[in-house]
């Protein structure tokens, strides 16, 4: 039953060369043009676009990611320059209403100066006209008698 | 084996007896067809399952296919190159998938229940027609790989980096067929082998380790040889400068 051709047997044995050899090369040749077309392309194609899916979401999320930091620095930026803004409206509308005041005030001051320089000098100027006009009056006076008493002597 | 006192069926050993097939006046062996066209079935159906529905997120089959194909791709990249490692793919993976299939089909479908007139199924790489024309499919496109990307420079690897190289080189052509065949049909049949003379002997518990080691065999033997078919192809369509 058994037997154990090896080398040099007519029939059978382990090297026993014949038709089998090319036909098995033709099919296992078919093999691969039918695997090439059924399973290397196919799962070629689809795992190629899933990493090409990948990289682009990924390039994608990178990009969007940038731009929002992006933005975010910008309205940091545009929030710091309101408040300074802001600031700079509080302080020239403080320093106005200051300066305001004070202008104001200096004016009101002012102006009570003039008016109390003016009734002062109006009040010299009466006076020394009052005294004037007494001096001349007195004078007058003064002559009419010397007049009189001249004429009646 | 008759005059043995016990007698179990599938513990006969029988090799070298093949099944033969006239096919017009040519002879072929009938187990290896026979067994190679379920091994081809199996892959065919398992590819056809896989890729039925394919979507970007995989679920099963498909999973096991990408996982293949990555392998694969990996193995072909790194012996090939990136340059044509695509051409290749194709070529070295159903090598890879054939002799894997085929090796792992005979250490784990107990084909020796299947009764036949003549000679016993196994798996189609343990008949050294299968492996000697696989073998030759490897020098071929290794052949081809080298001349269509290089043409006649293709022979400048032969006096690289020395001519005193050059008889060493073609005494090469004849030992990498030589050694692929026979490393892969020595293999598998003396797996084979093994397995049915510890059944013969020792029919129960015994035989599982050796079984288990024959795995680990047929596997490692699939991948060295898609592995050395990818080095000589890369070998071939590589730069010399």
């Amino acid at each position: 039953m058994t037997s154990l051709f090896l080398f040099g047997a007519t029939e059978g044995g382990l090297f026993d060369f014949d038709a089998t050899l090319p036909l098995m090369a033709v099919q296992v040749v078919l093999l691969t043009f039918i695997l090439n077309a059924l399973f290397f392309k196919p799962v070629g194609r689809v795992v190629e676009e899933r990493e090409g899916y990948i990289t682009t979401s990924r390039a994608e999320a990178k990009q969007k990611l940038a731009e929002v930091q992006r933005l975010e620095s910008e309205l940091k930026d545009q929030l710091k320059a309101a408040r300074q803004a802001a600031q700079k409206v509080i302080t020239d509308a403080e320093q106005d209403s200051e300066k305001l005041y004070k202008e104001a005030l200096a004016l009101a001051t002012a102006e009570a100066n003039a008016s109390r320089e003016s009734a002062r000098r109006e009040i010299d100027s009466q006076r020394d006209s009052a005294l004037t006009q007494l001096k001349e009056e007195a004078e007058q006076l003064g002559n009419l008698i010397v007049d009189r008493l001249l004429a009646a002597k | 084996m008759g005059s043995f006192p016990f007698f179990l069926p599938f513990a006969e050993l029988e090799v070298g007896q093949h099944l033969y097939w006239q096919l017009g006046g040519l002879r072929i062996h009938g187990q290896v067809f026979m067994t190679s066209w379920i091994v081809i079935g199996a892959l065919l159906a398992l590819v056809v399952a896989g890729t039925k529905k394919m979507e970007r997120d995989p679920r099963g089959v498909q999973n096991l296919l990408e996982f293949l194909w990555d392998y694969i791709r990996d193995l072909a990249r790194t012996q090939i190159g990136e340059k044509v490692y695509r051409d290749w793919m194709p070529f070295i993976g159903t090598l890879f998938l054939f002799i894997f299939v085929s090796n792992w089909g005979g250490a784990l479908v107990p084909w020796r229940l299947i009764h036949l007139p003549s000679g016993e199924l196994g798996a189609p790489t343990a008949d050294i027609n299968t492996t000697v024309a696989l073998a030759l499919l490897v020098s071929l496109s290794y052949f081809y790989a080298g001349l269509s990307n290089k043409g006649l420079r293709y022979f400048e690897y032969y006096v690289h980096p020395t001519p005193i190289m050059l008889p060493f080189k073609i005494v090469e052509d004849f030992t990498k067929p030589l050694s692929l065949s026979f490393r892969l049909f020595g293999n598998i049949l003396a797996d084979e082998l093994v397995v049915a003379v510890l059944v013969f002997l020792v029919p129960l518990v015994l035989p599982v380790p050796v079984m288990f080691l024959g795995l680990f065999t047929s596997a490692i033997q699939a991948l060295i040889f898609a592995t050395l078919a990818a080095y000589y192809i890369g070998e071939a369509v590589e730069e010399h400068h």
